[in-house]
């Protein structure tokens, strides 16, 4: 297949390229349950690619989908041009793709650095051996990794927090240190499953800037589920909206508000 | 006053992320160092090395091994004893197979045959957890304890069943038989204790022990992450055990000398070391050296003062001790559920404000 196809212009000037992930005829049932109905569309690269829908219409287990933590019933999906096997999750993240948790995530026992530091473990490679005597190897990389962590801790400004126990933390916070965990790992698409759920708007705008920063920044592919509209329409590049496991529109976000399909997925039409 | 971060700079990752941040913190671990080293030997006799120094140093060596299982790892474990047993046996077969090779080196290769059993045992933790994994390594606590009764390969052949320690020693010093002095049989475990010690630490400060913890606070998180479950679960098991090996070896060749499986190394033992890694404080290595000694210290202390103060009966102060720790356990589990560690953590959070409130 040919993945790398061209890539276009965004509103606001940035280049977007070639195909990262593609995604083709999916299909994902558990039981007699239909999750998810042949759906295909893909993911470019430093794209922000938005999926929206009613409550129930399938967007986190595209999301699982996307993660390797679900493998499709049917379909393929594609990644970097290469067409991704039945992975077990962890596999999944050597592979450059982290992600946030609809209900949060997070190591509560652990303190926020600790958690951080979490999120590079697939970049750390010191032994077993020379991490019990702590010689040369160990230590050295400890404090390599520890610098890059210390610039995302800046970066969506937790200076003050960063030897708290997460447990601790209250939930706007929380959400911020999970987005942290999943940059630690350098991730080349960043999944956020609801990133702004119940938050105030001041939190919300906080992690809209960061988001876009980090997009703008380190090129971050993200795909992100979201229910607060303004947010998606302002922050997407392109939406694929889905209702009852089936997408009905895809494209840029001004598109997708005209859709008619859309427009009666979220004001409720009877379906026949 | 004195217990200050005020003015305690750190200009690099490595001081900020030592052991002991806090000025006062670190010279009070030297202090307890040359204590340890310097002053305890000297004065030591044998009722204090064996009632109180000894085995509270190789309790603390169980303690910290279950400790990274447990507290860090968060896998249940009740096989213990078990795994003490092997440790011994590994040991007493070493030591006798090759007696001239050092009892140092035995120890150590005992606590490798522990980390090869430990991992076997670990293996069904990839599959059940919780309740379900303490019933699998009760199993373990089970199986292992009659194997040493029922195979006299592993006893040599002894007609008590018995295993006994014969002498050796370090520079010419005796560390296991009947000549062994106080302060040879202290310092060996001092020693060995704090090689534990320093390794569970640097374990657990960093990748390692970062993985640990993820799979205990959330593993399918863990998991997404990039952890690998099976690694993890496994290198914990092996650790844990590797310490918990050296600590039966230990409690058998300087300890007791002479042992009966069944007896030394019986489901008792795994409830005592997990209690005290329970009381002590779960993911802490501060808790292991706190639990194991209350638990040791406690029934000393109480039978000296029962018997030698009040002057009561020994069988009815043994069963009121009993009933004295027991009953001690219970509340304190109520009024401070995460351990000595935690009371000490606190006790510090205040020492840092005080005498000032604010």
């Amino acid at each position: 297949m040919n993945a790398m196809t061209e890539g276009y212009m965004t509103a606001d000037g940035r280049k977007i390229g070639g195909v990262l992930m593609e995604l083709k005829n999916i299909t994902l049932r558990f039981g007699g349950v239909v999750a998810i109905k042949d759906i295909s569309f893909d993911i470019r690269d430093g794209e922000i690619r938005a999926i929206i829908g009613p409550n129930g219409a399938g967007k986190s287990s595209m999301l699982n989908v996307i993660s390797g933590f679900y493998t499709p019933t049917e379909g393929s999906v594609w990644f970097k041009g290469y067409q991704r096997g039945p992975m077990r999750p962890y596999q999944v993240a050597q592979l450059g793709i982290a992600r946030t948790f609809q209900n949060i995530a997070l190591f509560d026992g652990m303190s926020v650095l600790d958690n951080i530091m979490t999120g590079r473990l697939t970049l750390m490679k010191s032994g077993l051996l020379s991490q019990a005597l702590w010689w040369g190897g160990a230590a050295h990389e400890e404090d390599e990794h520890r610098e890059k962590v210390e610039k995302i801790i800046d970066f969506l400004e937790i200076q003050n927090i960063r030897k708290t126990p997460v447990g601790r933390l209250p939930y706007g916070l929380k959400k911020r240190v999970e987005l942290a965990r999943a940059l630690a790992a350098e991730p080349k698409m960043l999944l956020l499953d609801e990133p702004m759920a119940g938050m105030n708007v001041e939190e919300k705008e906080d992690m809209c800037r960061f988001i876009l920063d980090l997009n703008d920044e380190f090129g971050t592919t993200i795909v992100l589920i979201e229910h607060d509209m303004g947010v998606v329409m302002d922050l997407s590049d392109r939406v694929v909206v889905m209702d009852y496991g089936k997408k009905i529109g895809d494209g840029p976000p001004d598109e997708v508000r005209n859709n008619q399909d859309v427009i009666d997925a979220y004001l409720g039409v009877s379906h026949d | 006053m004195f217990y200050r971060e005020a003015g305690d700079f750190k200009t690099s990752y490595r001081e900020d992320s030592q052991t002991f941040p806090i000025k006062f913190d670190r010279l009070r671990f030297y202090a307890v160092l040359a204590v340890a080293y310097g002053v305890i030997p000297l004065l030591i006799n044998d009722y204090w090395a064996n009632a109180v120094f000894v085995p509270f140093l190789i309790y603390s060596i169980a303690a910290i091994g279950l400790n990274i299982l447990v507290g860090y790892a968060g896998q249940v474990s009740l096989g213990t004893g078990g795994f003490m047993a092997v440790g011994a046996y590994a040991c007493y077969k070493l030591m006798t197979a090759f007696p001239e090779v050092s009892i140092f080196v035995h120890v150590l290769i005992a606590g490798g045959i522990t980390a090869a059993v430990g991992v076997l045992f670990g293996l069904p933790s990839l599959r059940i957890k919780g309740f379900y994994l303490a019933v699998a390594t009760l199993a373990a606590q089970f199986f292992l304890v009659w194997l040493f009764n029922k195979v006299p390969w592993f006893y040599n052949y002894s007609a008590s069943g018995q295993i006994n320690a014969p002498d050796r020693t370090i520079f010419g010093v005796f560390v296991t038989g009947a000549q062994t002095s106080a302060m040879a049989k202290y310092m060996f475990c001092l020693v060995m204790l704090t090689l534990v010690a320093v390794v569970a630490r640097n374990l657990t400060r960093g990748t390692v022990g970062r993985k640990w913890m993820a799979i205990r606070d959330m593993d399918i998180a863990a998991e997404i992450i990039g952890v690998n479950p099976l690694t993890t679960k496994i290198t914990a098991f092996a650790v844990s055990s590797f310490f918990i090996g050296i600590a039966g070896a230990l409690f058998f060749s300087v300890y007791l000398g002479a042992a009966e499986v069944g007896e030394a190394f019986g489901i008792q033992k795994s409830f005592l070391i997990l209690f005290m890694v329970i009381i002590g404080g779960l993911g802490s290595i501060f808790g292991s050296f706190a639990g194991a000694a209350f638990l040791v210290l406690l029934p000393v202390l109480l039978k000296n003062l029962l018997v030698g103060t009040l002057g009561w009966p020994t069988d009815l102060a043994a069963h009121i001790e009993l009933m004295i720790v027991g009953a001690l356990i219970v509340i304190f589990l109520i009024a401070e559920p995460h351990g000595l560690a935690q009371l000490w953590r606190v006790a510090k959070e205040k020492l840092r404000l005080w005498p000032f409130p604010h």
